[in-house]
């Protein structure tokens, strides 16, 4: 599923990157600890984590990820946009918990391991 | 027959969160520009951030080099810092000093050494309490790991 689809259909805001919203999401992961991630991860990945500082734009980078979604009505720092708009990683924002953003998530068929 | 040089030296600041990781994503770029696997540019990727983040979040100032050699990458991360006291404990998963104010970023699962050690091929720390500390990290790649078999 394409990453502006699951946009569309969580109705996320994006804050970020917009013009990388074409990719496809192949997969998922959750944590908002930053070495578990990058451990864990995969490319293609979308993100669901409650860190809005800059490191996470790194880890999104380096890990290939397709993006982050900022859950629990966090918003990224400034400085995270900022890095984001740079790399070319869209960051998007929810109210719902990560909880809900996963449930969601994997009720469209986007799924961690598996 | 003509040598070439493939190597690089980047500075890392401690506690400079914001720039913090350019260096691995610099190291990352020109190993994909130089068309190496992109299994092996990820794990050199995921090491030499741990890496990178433990100077960040651990010392006060770095250096990285890494260096292309014939039969494999090599990446050397040096500190002026505290040091580690029990290297072997260090290295276990868990184990963290992290303060809490860099936990509260997300830093301190106690991971970093073992994504390393899991993704090098070889993993070496030297380290000196109240200097510093030197990680060196050998990687071989996929064609030199056949061609030296
Ligand atoms: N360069 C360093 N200088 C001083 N101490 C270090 C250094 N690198 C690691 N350590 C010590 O080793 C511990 C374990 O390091 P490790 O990278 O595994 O975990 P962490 O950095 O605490 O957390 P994480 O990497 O999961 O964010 C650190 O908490 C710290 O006490
Ligand atoms: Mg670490």
């Amino acid at each position: 599923m394409k990453l502006s689809e699951i946009i569309k259909e969580l109705a996320l805001t994006i804050q970020s990157a917009a013009g990388r919203l074409d990719r496809e999401v192949t997969g998922g992961y959750a944590s908002d600890l930053l070495s578990d991630v990058m451990a864990h991860s995969k490319e293609g990945d979308i993100w669901v984590t409650i860190q809005g500082h800059p490191n996470v734009v790194a880890i999104a980078t380096l890990r290939d990820l397709a993006g982050i979604i900022l859950a629990n009505g966090r918003q990224p720092d400034a400085e995270t946009v900022q890095r984001a708009e740079e790399e070319g990683v869209p960051i998007l924002c929810t109210l719902l918990p990560t909880f809900d953003v996963v449930g969601r998530l994997h009720r469209l068929g986007i799924h961690g391991k598996d | 027959m003509e040598k070439k040089e493939l190597m690089w030296d980047y500075e890392i600041e401690g506690k400079d969160f914001r720039n913090a990781g350019r260096v691995s994503s610099k190291v990352k770029d020109i190993l994909k520009e130089l068309g190496f696997d992109p299994d092996f540019v990820r794990r050199v990727a995921i090491a030499s951030y741990e890496a990178e983040m433990n100077v960040v979040c651990h010392a006060d100032k770095g250096t990285l080099h890494f260096a292309i050699l014939p039969q494999a990458l090599q990446i050397v991360v040096k500190d002026r810092g505290p040091g580690i006291p029990d290297i072997e404990l260090a290295m276990q998963e868990g184990y963290s000093t992290a303060p809490p104010e860099i936990r509260e970023m997300g830093f301190g699962a106690g991971m970093g050494l073992s994504n390393m050690k899991k993704n090098a091929d070889e993993l070496h720390i030297v380290s000196t309490v109240g200097q510093g500390t030197v990680v060196e990290m050998v990687m071989r790649s996929p064609r030199s790991r056949q061609g030296s078999a």
